[in-house]
This record gives structure tokens, C-alpha cells and sequence, in this order.
């Protein structure tokens, strides 16, 4: 009910306005840890380390807890965030360490490492935090905030520290971009050429610790996670720049932020960290479906139109091997038949596809020959595929990584001075081609009205 | 010793003379008309086959009739697509067009005719199994859903360990073998698969001498038996002593047929371009010496 | 909840209750650690972790259209979405192109958002607490008993004690399938053994395990229990059955266990009168059994390893010592303890291993301490010559087979004595044609 009594314009305007104190500072708070994890999460995820960040986030739990015990032991205030934060840093390192530990001297391999390092610190900071609640000092510490995140209880201070811990995070990632780029990319080849990748690598996971601890307010530590990996993973889908990257996801940080910070100031009662996570959780999946480099709808259209082309080409090239030496002889379909191998659907419908698009016309009695549209494309599918062929006989050492056989032009990949020299090939050594059985029935000499 | 006496009897009847006859003859049928069936004594058919990545072709309009009972060499450079042939053969990557049939079937109605040895790599040689253990999961296919592995099925492990000479070592962890070791327990487990056809990824890499040895005998019984053996290699030095038929592969078929006929210097740089042939070689002859005994 | 805890537990000596306690953990990490192993070999540790948070919108969901919390549409929301987890994974991997852990992350985290948000709209339908989803609610379990034959048990061990001989039912019976389809999928695959639908059964098990687990140890923990006991076997024996075995013992171990620490510890942290959290304890408990293990495992643990380097490096620095003397004789220039100590050093063994080989010669009588330094005994002088004619032998090798530089064929010599036996040495002097003296022309002596 108070929800819906929030839901009206002039509150809504108040908050996008940012009339409100406390919406500021939430906004500050959540908006600086957001940005700053979208850009550090972009190296966690390019060095496939993207489940540490959620060792590290359960693992701050016991240390919250001892941190609290200690401190309220100590005399001091239990809630302090930097008492409970530094805790936290401290039980998160040790985690990293466990993980690095088990895996380099025990069969034990990342994964269960993880699981492990997951399940037992959380374990020990779920026993811990019973003790604290059992505390007559501690009237709810408030370890639920770090555990659910609770926006809410954000304080000025607390932003700032926020925004503090963030600035660093960014300021190392942009300073040492060239050597987390290394890092990531090809970590082998740097640390054969004596960079100091463990230094490295350290250097990332401090940032990670960091940007996980300061999180804990803002979503909570079991989705902290979600911060550092759903940005990422959604900007990988728009570029495969790696700086363009970094920029996206620290966007898609930064907007999942501040939406979810604002949509939970508009409905108090549902849980923030849950709201900022199910606003990055949309954004991911508007990047996979419609992202402009690996979104699935161009892939997957860029899947059915290579077999679709594939086929095509097939179709093409075996009406043109039938009418070489004669383009105005027609040839039946069952001639066709016999020159690749197609089963009866195929080939009929590779029939209807030719005569839709022009390419073939009927010519008496179940006979067909190519249109003037037809020779032509069919002249340019076999000339491709027959330089492709040569090239990939003459240049086997390099072709492969160079072959694009949906290239509708060898124009296109390959240098002018490439092609007269495999022209002249074909030409001279037809047998060249000839790969037993070769279903290709390969001429003597390329046409000369091939070139385009 | 009866294998051995057929490898004797085999070798000259599989030399030149017939070998020349076949290759100018090829097993292909004069005319294919739509929809055809296969034939159903070549043991693998392949037509047309286009695998791509995204926009990149891997394999590019492969076409192959294996010749049955033979021992063949799938040969080419790094990146040529040997491991990928045997993968779409057997559905383990998608192919953007083709046809497979094994035996005049599609594969999917064959699959217990063909035995698959996948690289070494490609397992975790810490899982918790015996020797004995792994080369009884060859048996699996014949037992189906549910039946559990039984006495017979135990004792055909067994022999084919003891036919690639690790009878000793059927209680050992895999983990505790040399790489040769674990290389023929892969085999033997191909041999308790008793399958008709064996596609083969890279058996003889980085393995000892001893080890390619017992390969070797264990192919030549498989052939002796009926078999038709494709084993993806990158030796090319020992290709004719091993094997009597080659299929040269980058990215298409570049050439296939009885070794004498087709593994000639000109084909060999068709596949392999020039300068690479001697790199690749060199590559070779370290991983090989640095292999673990 | 805190404070139906606060009631429950505020005593520390064991009683009835805590039997009862006992047994709901018990099988909730038996039914746990038969599935944990295949987790653990299929290296899918964090699908268990993604899958146990997973559920929770399931869960959620089931509440909101049910209004109950125990019935089997539980069982049934979690299973599907479990099972939709997995494979919403397994696509965000493959058709996104994201990598695997990545992938697990976005899903899992994105489905307990709209779990948690669920579960505050149940909030007013339901008697539901967000923390007992996550932490669960172990030391209330007795105040909800059934009768069963003579028993009062924990309603809640029922659909644990279903599960569990669910779980078990299935590993029995498709135990070659799973091993098979484990160790190499691709082969399961060309048998005929479609792994993904031993993958995907395996997923959905894992969630209904993890919906029957939640109301004890909470999603959370529930991933303690499939993978710490796993993880630990896999230190503790080389055979699937084996580690099968041994993950339900550990499992079994650390859930009792778990319960008695969360009475006792406290006490001896000086906390009397309190008690902590069961479930929490549970997982410390597995992860002190796994610190064990790592250390202490008869095969595989740091113990056993060091102990065995420290033995192949005690034996090699006596084999030297040995030799240092035998040389010493040679040259009629006795070496003196002192002296061999030094050498020792300059081959950089451990001062344990130095103060050990000075030891053993005496105490093992390969050589006596005598005014002019030490002098092997006719034991110690067999063995050094042994030792030194199979250096010399190998030496002879490297130069003439291997055809290394004389100045190179001291190193791999020193390093293929130590372990040449009689009869290598003989095969290898056999090879060589019987030399009688080695490239730097100093005799190899007779066998």
C-alpha cells in the first residue's frame, strides 16, 4: 500500500529531479560502486575468474562478523563501516588465498575450490553472525543490510567512503590498462616476456576485494556478484573493443545503479540490491538478443543465411559445370541430379528457389537453362570458388586463416596482383585442381568473360 | 601370431599393383541420381560437407568415400581440420551442409559401429577410475540403459588390455600411467568396443617409441580383422610405412587414395604449402622428444 | 527466527532434541554428498552453488500460488526452474559466447533477484522469512514431529529421507552411465548414452535437493554439503565407488559433528549459554575435515608428499656423502666431517637432511669417525663403489652415445646414479662394451 501511494507523479518527479537528500546520497553511493565494477568486472570476466567475485562477496561475512566482535570487545562502535569493511577485506584475501592454495597443491581442481572456499567461509560467518545476534550489545547489527544489501540505510559518509573506494578501483583500471589488457589476453606470452603477471594479477584481485567490500551496502553480498559479472558480460555483446568494452559495461553499471537505487526509493518494500540486479539482468538480455556484435537475432540470421548461401552456390556452380562449354544448352533435372550429390527435397527446392529468382527458366519439356542473370551469377560462384581452390592449393601454408567463402568477391579479401596470379594458374594447370574425385568437372580454361 | 602372419599375406596383395588400379578407378558411382541410397559396404561416405565457425569455413565442401577394411591416414597441416572432420562425422559439431552415412546409414542409426579415440587431452586423467575401468566403458554401448557391467564384460576389458601389453597395469589409476600408457588404454578400450569403423584423433601423439609400436600391431590386427581404421596423424614421415591409404586434408579434401598413389611431394605441397612442411616436421621431432617415457 | 533460536538453544549439553536435530542434517548431507561427487568430477562445484540460489524464484513462486509452504508443487517449481537454470545457462554459454563462469553468474544472481522480490511480495500471504529460505531453520525442525511406528521424527526428515533414496536410487542404478558420461562425455555420446540427459537429470535432482535441503540448512549452505564432503574424498581414494562412499561418510560425519560444535564451541570461546548456528557449524565442521584430508590424506596429503621428498632427498644426499668419501680414499685425502657437511650444502640440501645423513652413517654403519676424518666401513666402500661406478658409467654413456661434452656429462650422470640397480648398471656396461675407465680416464672398476 505505500507503495502504491509513492507511485504518483510528484514523487516520481522529485526523485529524477533528485530532490531528495537521502536519494542523493543513495545515488552517489550505489551509482559510483556500480560504475566502478562494471570496469573492473570487465577484466575479472576477460581473465575467467568471474566466480572468485562471488568467493570473495560470501567470504566478507565472517569477517563482518569478527570485525563487529572485536570492535564491540575493543570498546569501539561495532557498526562502524570502516571497522566491519576492513573485517571484511580481510576474510575476503584470505578466501583468494585458500582457492590459490587448494588448487596449486591438491587434485582438487577451481571449481570445487571455489565451491569450498564459498560454502565454508560463508558457513563460518553464518555461525559467527548467530553468536552477534545472541549479543546483548548488538540490538540487530544490522548484518542483514550487508547480506540482502539496504540502500536505505546509506548515510553520507558512507557514500563517500563508497565513492572513495570507487574512484581508486577506476583510477587503477584506467592506469594500468595496457598491462590488464596483457593480462587478460595472453597472460603465457606476458609472463614470457618477463612481465610481472602475479603482480598483475594481485593488483586485480585488490580491486576486486575492494569494489566487493564497498558493494556489500549497496546490493548485499550475495548479489554483488551480479554487478561485477551482468555489465560485462552484456557489453561484450556490442563490441569487440576492448576499451569500448570497459565503457559499456561501466554505462550498463551505471544505469542498472541508479534506475535500481531509484526504483527502490519508489517501492521501499522490495529489497534494492534486488532491484539493481534485475535492472542489469534486463539490460543483459536486451544486449544478448539484439547487441550489434554477438547478439543472438544477427547471429542466428547469420547462421540460416550460410546455408542458405552455401546451397546456392552449390545450385549455382552445378548448372554452370553442365553449360560450360555451351551457355545456351539446357539440361533437365535430372542431369543436375547426377552432378552433385542432393536428395530429392533439396533439389527441388533448390528448383524453385532457381526459378524465383531468375536464375534458371523452363525450356521445353522438363528442360531448363540459365538465365542471363543466372550465367552470370553462376560464372561469378565458380570463378570465386575455383581461385579460392587455387589459392588454397597454391598458399596452403597461410589460406585457411584467410579463406572467407562467403566473401562474394575474392576482390574482397585478396589483393589484385593475388588474383592474376592465380588466374594465370588456373589457366595453365588446369590438373592442378583435380583432387580425385573431384565431383567438379574443372575446364581447361577459365572463361574470360568471368572477370568482373 | 595370427595377426602377424596376415600382416604378411596382406602387405604385397595391398602394394603398388593393386593400389595403382584403384586409384585411377575410383570407387565412386557413375552416376548419382537424387536421393540415392549410399552403398552399404563403405564403412564412411562423406558428401558435401561444409563445417563453419560463424563466417570462417573449417571444412569446405569435403567430399570422401572411405575404402573398407584399409588403414588410412587423415593427414594436414595445424589448422587444417582433421580433428573437426571427425567431430561433424560423428555429430559432435554442427555442420552448416552435408551428408554422413556409416555403412549406407546416417550416423545416428550407426553409432555402435563406430569407435572413437579422442585426443588424450580431452579427459581428466585425475577422475577417480582404473585402468580396467576405462577400457570397459567400450563395452557400455553393447550393454545399453541400466545393465550393469558384468563378468564377460570384464574379461573382454582385460583382454584388450593385455592385446596393448598393460595387463599389469589394469588396477592402476589412469592418472598414475605414463602418457604412451594412458594413449593405449584409450585404444583398448576402442578394441573392447568392437566397432567396425575407428575414427581416430591423434593416437600416436607425443607417445614413446614402445607405444607407437604397440599402436601400430594393434591397428594392423584391427585391419586384419576387417576393420577400417582413420586415424588423424601428423607424422608425415612414417605415413607409408603405417599406413596404405592417405587422405590429405586442408580445409578440402586435397587429395585421397593409396598412399604409393597420392602421397607424392607435389600433393604434400598442395596441403602443406612450401616452407611449412619442414617447420611442421621440426615441430614435430621436439614434441616427440620431449614426450614423457 | 533469531529469537525461536535464541529459545531453542540456549543450553549446551546434547538431549533428545538434538538427535533429532542430528538426523534432519544427517540425511539432508547424505542425500547432499551423492550428488556432489559427480558435481565435484564434472568440475560443475559453482552449478551446484548457481542452482541452490536458483530455485529460490521457484520456491517463491510456489508459495505465492499455493500458499503453502510444505507440498510437492515445491518440489515442482524448484525442479523446473532448477532444470531451466541449467539450461539457461548452458545457452547463455553457447549461443552468447559468454564464458562458462560468467554465464552462471548472470543467470544465477538475476534469478534470486526476482526470487528475493518474490519472496518479500509472499511476505504477506505467507509465514515466510527471506532468511530462513537462505540460513534455513535446523534447530526448529523437532518442534514439528510426526509419528512414525513407535518414533517422534522432524516432519522435515521426511522429504529428506524421500530425496535422499531418490538420489541414491539414481546414482545405483545409472552408476555406469554417469561414470561413463562423466569421464567423457563424447564417447557416452557416440554409445549412445545422450549426456545431456544424464546432465540434466543430475541438474534437476541437484534442485530438488536443494528445495528438500533449504528448509534445513538453507540454499545457501546447501552447497557446502554437495561439494566440501566430494572434494574431500577426492583426496581419499582413487575409485569412483570409493570416493562415493567416502563423501557420504564425511558428509555424515560433519553434519553430526556440525551439530555438537554449535553447542560446544561457543562454550569454549568463553561465550557460555550460547550456541551457534547448526547449519553454519556444519560447513566449518566439512571444512575442517577438508583441511584434514589435505594435509593428512594417506596418499595425496602434504604430509605424505613432504615425507616423501624429505626420504628420496635423504637417501640421495647419504648416496653422495658416500661417494665424497670413497673419492676421498682415492685420492688418500680422508674427508672431514666438516667437509662433507660443506658439500652437502654447496648441493643445497636442507639442514635436517645434512644433520640426518651425518647420522645414519654412523648409526647405519656406512662409515667411522676416526682421528684423520671419517673412513668408510667395507659396507660403506661396496656400496660407494656401486654408486660410483654407475656414475661412471653414465658418464661414459653421455660422451659416447650421447655424445655430450666431457665437461656437460657430470650432471646427468650424478642425477641417473642414484637410481641405477645392479642390474641397470650391468645392462648399461654391457652396452658400452665393459669400459674400463671413463672420458675423464679414471677406472669404472669391476661389478
Amino acid at each position: 500500500m505505500i507503495a502504491a501511494a509513492r507511485l504518483d507523479w510528484p514523487s516520481l518527479i522529485s526523485l529524477l529531479a533528485l530532490r531528495d537528500y537521502n536519494t542523493r546520497v543513495v545515488v552517489l553511493g550505489v551509482g559510483a560502486f556500480a560504475l566502478a565494477s562494471g570496469v573492473v568486472g570487465t577484466f575479472l570476466m576477460l581473465r575467467k575468474r568471474a566466480l572468485l567475485a562471488d568467493v570473495i562477496s560470501h567470504a566478507t561475512l565472517p569477517g563482518i562478523a569478527l570485525a563487529f566482535l572485536v570492535g564491540s570487545a575493543l570498546g569501539m562502535a561495532g557498526k562502524s563501516l570502516p571497522v566491519l569493511l576492513a573485517g571484511a577485506t580481510i576474510t575476503g584475501v584470505l578466501a583468494v588465498l585458500f582457492v590459490l592454495a587448494v588448487v596449486h597443491t591438491t587434485r582438487v581442481k577451481e571449481d570445487a575450490a571455489l565451491g569450498i572456499a564459498l560454502s565454508v567461509f560463508f558457513g563460518g560467518g553464518i555461525a559467527l553472525s548467530s553468536l552477534v545476534q545472541q549479543s546483548a550489545t548488538a540490538s540487530a547489527a544490522g548484518l542483514d543490510a550487508f547480506i540482502y544489501g539496504k540502500t536505505a540505510a546509506m548515510i553520507v559518509s558512507d557514500a563517500w567512503l563508497i565513492a572513495g573506494g570507487a574512484a581508486i578501483v577506476i583510477a587503477l583500471c584506467i592506469g594500468f590498462f595496457k598491462e590488464l589488457r596483457l593480462l587478460c589476453f595472453d597472460p603465457a606470452y606476458a609472463a614470457a616476456q618477463g612481465r610481472p603477471i602475479v603482480a598483475f594479477d594481485l593488483m586485480l584481485m585488490g580491486a576486486v576485494v575492494l569494489i566487493t567490500v564497498i558493494g556489500l551496502q549497496a546490493v548485499g553480498l550475495i548479489l554483488v556478484i551480479a554487478l561485477l559479472v551482468v555489465p560485462p558480460a552484456a557489453a561484450r555483446f556490442w563490441s569487440d573493443d576492448l576499451r569500448r568494452v570497459v565503457l559499456i559495461s561501466a554505462g550498463v553499471g551505471l544505469i542498472s545503479g541508479v534506475v535500481g537505487a531509484g526504483l527502490s526509493a519508489l517501492i521501499p518494500k522490495a529489497p534494492s540490491g534486488a532491484l539493481i540486479v534485475l535492472v542489469s539482468g534486463a539490460l543483459f538480455i536486451f544486449s544478448l538478443v539484439f547487441g550489434a556484435k554477438r547478439g543472438s537475432v544477427w547471429r542466428w540470421l547469420e547462421a540460416r543465411q550460410l546455408g542458405r548461401r552455401v546451397a546456392e552456390q552449390h545450385f549455382l556452380r552445378s548448372c554452370y559445370e553442365l553449360v560450360e562449354d555451351d551457355p545456351n544448352r539446357s539440361f533437365s533435372e535430372g542431369a543436375l541430379a547426377a552432378n552433385r550429390v542432393w536428395n530429392a527435397e533439396e533439389l527441388a527446392r533448390m528448383m524453385q528457389v532457381g526459378l524465383a529468382s531468375r536464375w534458371i527458366e523452363p525450356a521445353g519439356s522438363s528442360q531448363f537453362r540459365l538465365t542471363q542473370a543466372g550465367l552470370e551469377s553462376a560464372r561469378r560462384v565458380t570463378r570465386n570458388h575455383r581461385l579460392w581452390e587455387m589459392y588454397l592449393i597454391t598458399h596452403a601454408d597461410i589460406a585457411p586463416s584467410h579463406v572467407d567463402r562467403d566473401a562474394d568477391l575474392v576482390e574482397h579479401v585478396l589483393d589484385a596482383e593475388m588474383i592474376t596470379k592465380l588466374e594465370a594458374l588456373l589457366a595453365a594447370d588446369a590438373a592442378a585442381l583435380v583432387t580425385p574425385p573431384s565431383p567438379h568437372r574443372l575446364p581447361s580454361v577459365l572463361p574470360t568473360g568471368a572477370a568482373p | 601370431m595370427q595377426t602377424s602372419a596376415r600382416d604378411r599375406h596382406d602387405s604385397p596383395t595391398n602394394g603398388p599393383a593393386t593400389g595403382g588400379l584403384e586409384s585411377s578407378v575410383q570407387p565412386r558411382p557413375p552416376a548419382r541420381t537424387a536421393g540415392a541410397e549410399h552403398p552399404a559396404d563403405c564403412p564412411l561416405s562423406i558428401h558435401d560437407m561444409t563445417v563453419a565457425y560463424q563466417r570462417r569455413p573449417v571444412l569446405w565442401d569435403v567430399e570422401y568415400d572411405a575404402p573398407a577394411g584399409k588403414l588410412i591416414a587423415l593427414v594436414g597441416p595445424n589448422g587444417a581440420g582433421k580433428s573437426t572432420l571427425i567431430k561433424a562425422v560423428m555429430d559432435l559439431v554442427p555442420k552448416a551442409s552435408g551428408r554422413v552415412t556409416v555403412f549406407g546409414e546416417p550416423y545416428r542409426r550407426q553409432r555402435r559401429l563406430v569407435g572413437y579415440v579422442p585426443q588424450r587431452e580431452s579427459v581428466d586423467w585425475d577422475f577417480p577410475v582404473s585402468a580396467l575401468d576405462v577400457v570397459a566403458m567400450g563395452r557400455y554401448g553393447r550393454l545399453g540403459w541400466l545393465r550393469p557391467v558384468g563378468r564377460a564384460d570384464l574379461e573382454a576389458a582385460r583382454e584388450a588390455l593385455d592385446r596393448v601389453g598393460l595387463k599389469d597395469f589394469a588396477s592402476r589409476q589412469i592418472r598414475q600411467l605414463s602418457g604412451g600408457q594412458q594413449q593405449r588404454v584409450f585404444l583398448a578400450r576402442a578394441l573392447a568396443q568392437d566397432a567396425q569403423l575407428y575414427l581416430m584423433d591423434e593416437p600416436f601423439a607425443s607417445v614413446d617409441a614402445a607405444t607407437e609400436r604397440a599402436i601400430i600391431d594393434v591397428l594392423r590386427a584391427m585391419r586384419a580383422a576387417g576393420k577400417t581404421v582413420i586415424v588423424v596423424h601428423h607424422d608425415l614421415e612414417t605415413v607409408p610405412e603405417y599406413f596404405e591409404y592417405v587422405v590429405l586434408l586442408n580445409m578440402r579434401v586435397v587429395a585421397h587414395g593409396p598412399v604409393r598413389d597420392v602421397f607424392t611431394p607435389e600433393n604434400l605441397r598442395k596441403t602443406y604449402g612450401g616452407r611449412l612442411t619442414l617447420l611442421e616436421e621440426a615441430a614435430h621431432k621436439l614434441a616427440k622428444r620431449d614426450a614423457p617415457v | 527466527m533469531m529469537s525461536g533460536m535464541l529459545m531453542l538453544t540456549n543450553f549446551s549439553g546434547w538431549r533428545s532434541i538434538d538427535t533429532q536435530i542430528a538426523l534432519v542434517a544427517a540425511l539432508c548431507a547424505a542425500a547432499c554428498a551423492v550428488l556432489g561427487v559427480f558435481l565435484v568430477l564434472r568440475k560443475m562445484s559453482m552449478m551446484g552453488d548457481a542452482i541452490s540460489h536458483a530455485v529460490l524464484p521457484g520456491l517463491a513462486a510456489a508459495f505465492l500460488v499455493t500458499g503453502k509452504r510444505d507440498s510437492l508443487d515445491m518440489f515442482v517449481g524448484a525442479a523446473i526452474v532448477g532444470l531451466q537454470t541449467a539450461i539457461l545457462i548452458e545457452w547463455v554459454h553457447r549461443r552468447g559466447e559468454v564464458e562458462a563462469g560468467a554465464a552462471m553468474g548472470v543467470v544465477f544472481t538475476c534469478l534470486f533477484a526476482v526470487g528475493l522480490v518474490l519472496l518479500r511480495a509472499a511476505a504477506d500471504k505467507v509465514d515466510l522469512d527471506p532468511n530462513c529460505v537462505l540460513f534455513g531453520a535446523i534447530e526448529l525442525t523437532p518442534l514439528d514431529g510426526v509419528r512414525i511406528g513407535g518414533w517422534v521424527v522432524p516432519r522435515a526428515a521426511i522429504p529428506l529421507a524421500i530425496v535422499l533414496s531418490l538420489n541414491l536410487a539414481f546414482v545405483v542404478l545409472f552408476y555406469k552411465e554417469l561414470k561413463l558420461s562423466t569421464f567423457d562425455p563424447a564417447l557416452a555420446t557416440s554409445l549412445g548414452f545422450d549426456a545431456r540427459i544424464l546432465q540434466y537429470s543430475l541438474m534437476t535432482l541437484t534442485a530438488v535437493t536443494a528445495v528438500a535441503a533449504f528448509e534445513s540448512v538453507g540454499s545457501v549452505l546447501v552447497v557446502a554439503m554437495l561439494i566440501v564432503p566430494a572434494a574431500t574424498a577426492q583426496l581419499l581414494t582413487d575409485r569412483l565407488s570409493g570416493m562415493l562412499i567416502w563423501s557420504v561418510v564425511l558428509a555424515l560425519a560433519a553434519a553430526v559433528g556440525g551439530h555438537a560444535a554449535a553447542l560446544a564451541v561457543p562454550g569454549w570461546l568463553g561465550w557460555s549459554g550460547r550456541s551457534a548456528s547448526t547449519a553454519g557449524m556444519i560447513s566449518v565442521v566439512g571444512g575442517v575435515l577438508f583441511l584434514a584430508a589435505w594435509v593428512f590424506a594417506p596418499r595425496y596429503g602434504l604430509l605424505r608428499r613432504a615425507w616423501q621428498r624429505f626420504s628420496i632427498s635423504r637417501e640421495t644426499a647419504l648416496e653422495d656423502a658416500l661417494l665424497l668419501l670413497l673419492r676421498g680414499e682415492e685420492r688418500q685425502a680422508p674427508v672431514a666431517l666438516r667437509a662433507m657437511h660443506d658439500h652437502l650444502r654447496s648441493m643445497s640440501f636442507s639442514p635436517l637432511v645434512r644433520w640426518w645423513t651425518s647420522r645414519s652413517l654412523k648409526a647405519e654403519g656406512w662409515a667411522a669417525l676416526s682421528e684423520a676424518g671419517m673412513r668408510l666401513t667395507p659396507r660403506g666402500r661396496t656400496r660407494a663403489a656401486e654408486l660410483l661406478r654407475a656414475h661412471r658409467l653414465w658418464e661414459t654413456f653421455f660422451d659416447r652415445e650421447v655424445r655430450l661434452p666431457q665437461d656437460h656429462v657430470h650432471g646427468p650422470a650424478d642425477r641417473l646414479e642414484h637410481v641405477s640397480d645392479g642390474a641397470l648398471r650391468e645392462k648399461l656396461a654391457a652396452e658400452l662394451d665393459h669400459p674400463t675407465a671413463d672420458p675423464h680416464g679414471r677406472p669404472i672398476g669391476a661389478p
